[in-house]
């Protein structure tokens, strides 16, 4: 079949796969932008930042810690979630009572000095980060060899957005979550605190970040910028998806980034730009966006 | 409203006031001996970023929308400008013009699909599609990639006026801005602009009074863009040079900063702004990445304590309209 088009099936498989990656990011990534946005009502744009420092914080680890991979993998979102919390406690909850453009407005500043300073101590160019011993080499699959790191990373990241997922929709936790949302007020009259739930939310989805820039650094370089155009596609992803829904963010991420693959296949001049063309056409066809709610 | 038609006014924010007046006047006095001070080409890349500020202003500071994508009108422009003047020969004030209607068409795209989402969706869609033209530029052959459109012949202005010559550069690019920022003023003092502040306070309300929210919206978007063309077109004859970075968000950003500090809404704030963040990056540039932060800074202390800016500070101390 593949012969008949023209297209060997290792490339076919290997831009697929690379498709799956992408959109592993994408999906991590636009979910931790949308609980962070459904109760803070800011649009992180420091998220590609965020995700950036979770990378170089596992490089850190590793080079004067000699703390390896996996610790990294728990310990960077932790401590750039305390990042977030710092930032959510003493920047964004001084303007929750302000037009949201104002959040976007905040958070673009902090990604700017974010990536300023990391572009000072380490340049444009990225610092390499090697795969753990453990997820090293390939498994042949009869059409393909898939390289094992590759597979984790689409099994690990698939595995923390149900889990999300799960906990937002299914859990005591979660609708809590949910009814503060709904109405922050009447939730807090209900002698839930609030305000530490907020600062917990961002948290979380910035360590959401944070985890997805370590699963990343082995593939990718560890780079300053490796957020800076990301996040710009990631914004696309939103928008096409909406933010009214946690599964619909989840697959409007891995979705897009299979397009994406296939699009590097058949077209690859297209590739960098299809996401933003598939947002085009959403907007002309849904505005609210494929899973959006009409008045958000 | 009744007792000042009585009075035989025009309805308010129809007119300007006076204190506008006695600061464009001021402005223009500034900016005819400032070239005795200051190098002309540096003057002259600050009045291309301010009038490239005051296209902004006019979607943020009236009708409420908040583009991050300025930079693709800016950059297409002066993409536009550099091939015209330089590739197809075409003397300045055409090829400007062809720069404008570029952006005017990039823009009309760009409205269509962005008014159909409100708020901050509306950012993050302007954004997207500038990114969109940046990949575009990227691999398009015409803008020469990375190397960008180098050595555009400036060329003689109407086949008279020498570009040149410095000095006369630099009041052709003044007169261009003046241009630019008088549409922007009328625009603003009109029933257009009127309808436009209607629709930030208040959409349904503008609505259920027969306006159509969308037109005006879009109308705004092109006439912001076709703006942000001209400075970008511009600032390519002043440089003889368009590259990718004309394109890039990070440009966007810079707009976006321009505005804040100067102050959102304020007829002169993007002026200040251009000027401070221009005059900013020009003394910052030897200590390189630290620009980026210092930069990241002012939006944030902007946003958290000085939303005015400084010209609508200025404005509240010395209770004016500025």
């Amino acid at each position: 079949m593949f012969e008949l088009i023209g297209i060997p099936p290792q490339a076919f498989f290997g831009q697929l796969l690379i498709g799956l990656i992408n959109g592993a990011f994408y999906a991590m990534l636009s979910l931790g932008l949308a609980v962070i946005f459904g109760l803070l009502n800011i649009i992180n744009f420091a998220h590609g930042a965020l995700y950036m420092m979770g990378a170089f914080v596992a490089w850190f680890l590793l080079q004067y810690f000699g703390l390896g991979y996996w610790p990294a993998l728990i310990l960077s979102p932790i401590i750039v979630g305390a990042f977030g919390a710092v930032i959510e406690r003493t920047l964004l909850r001084r303007l929750y009572h302000l037009d949201h453009l104002y959040g976007l407005l905040l958070t673009f500043g902090l990604a700017l000095m974010i990536q300023g300073v990391f572009r000072y101590y380490f340049g444009s160019s990225g610092q390499p980060y090697t795969i753990p011993p453990l997820l090293q080499g390939g498994v042949h699959l009869g059409f393909m060899v898939l390289p094992i790191y590759r597979g984790w990373v689409v099994a690990v990241s698939l595995l923390v957005c149900l889990a999300t997922w799960f906990i937002i929709e299914r859990t005591r936790l979660g609708a809590t979550l949910r009814a503060a949302t709904e109405n922050r007020a009447l939730t807090q009259a209900f002698g839930i605190n609030v305000p530490r739930m907020i600062t917990l939310t961002y948290a979380f989805g910035v360590g959401l970040a944070a985890f997805s820039g370590v699963l990343a650094a082995p593939i990718f370089q560890v780079s300053p910028l490796m957020g800076a155009d990301l996040i710009i596609i990631i914004f696309a992803v939103v928008v096409i998806g909406g933010m009214g829904s946690i599964m619909g963010s989840i697959l409007t991420g891995f979705a897009l980034g299979v397009v994406e693959g296939l699009t590097k296949v058949f077209y690859p001049e297209a590739s960098n730009t299809v996401i933003f063309v598939v947002m085009a056409i959403v907007l002309l066809i849904k505005p609210a966006g494929l899973f959006g709610r009409a008045h958000a | 409203m009744t007792a000042i038609r009585i009075a035989g006014k025009a309805p308010v924010g129809l007119t300007a006031p006076r204190s506008q007046v006695i600061a464009f006047l001021v402005m223009v006095a500034a900016f005819l001996i400032a070239p005795l001070f200051i190098y002309p080409i540096f003057l002259a890349k600050m009045l291309c970023f301010a009038l490239f500020a005051c296209a902004f202003n006019l979607l943020i500071g009236y009708a409420g929308l908040l583009s991050f994508g300025h930079a693709a009108f800016f950059g297409m422009a002066a993409y536009a400008v550099g091939h015209s003047a330089k590739v197809w020969g075409w003397p300045p004030e055409l090829a400007i013009l062809f720069g404008v209607a570029v952006a005017a068409v990039l823009g009309l795209g760009f409205g269509i699909l962005a008014i159909r989402r409100q708020g901050i969706y509306f950012a993050m869609v302007t954004l997207a599609l500038a990114q969109m033209v940046y990949f575009f530029c990227l691999q398009a052959p015409f803008t020469h990639g990375e190397d960008g459109i180098q050595a555009i012949p400036r060329g003689h202005l109407f086949g008279f006026f020498n570009l040149r010559d410095t000095e006369t550069l630099y009041f052709v690019v003044l007169a261009i801005f003046l241009i630019g920022f008088l549409i922007i003023y009328r625009a603003i003092h009109s029933p257009f602009g009127q309808v436009l502040r209607a629709i930030r306070e208040n959409e349904p309300r503008t609505i259920s009074l027969g306006y159509k929210p969308d037109h005006y919206k879009l109308m705004a978007f092109v006439l912001s863009a076709a703006l942000s063309g001209l400075a970008g077109g511009t600032k390519a004859i002043v440089f003889e040079i368009a590259t990718l970075t004309d394109v890039h968000w990070g440009t966007s950003g810079e707009v976006v900063l321009m505005t804040l500090l100067g102050g959102l809404g304020t007829v002169f704030g993007p002026v200040v702004g251009a000027f401070v963040v221009i005059g900013l990056q020009n003394y910052l540039a030897q200590i390189g990445a630290w620009v980026q932060v210092v930069q990241g800074l002012i939006f944030v202390v902007c946003v958290l304590t000085f939303r005015r800016g400084i010209v609508g500070e200025l404005g509240r101390i010395l209770k004016l309209k500025l």
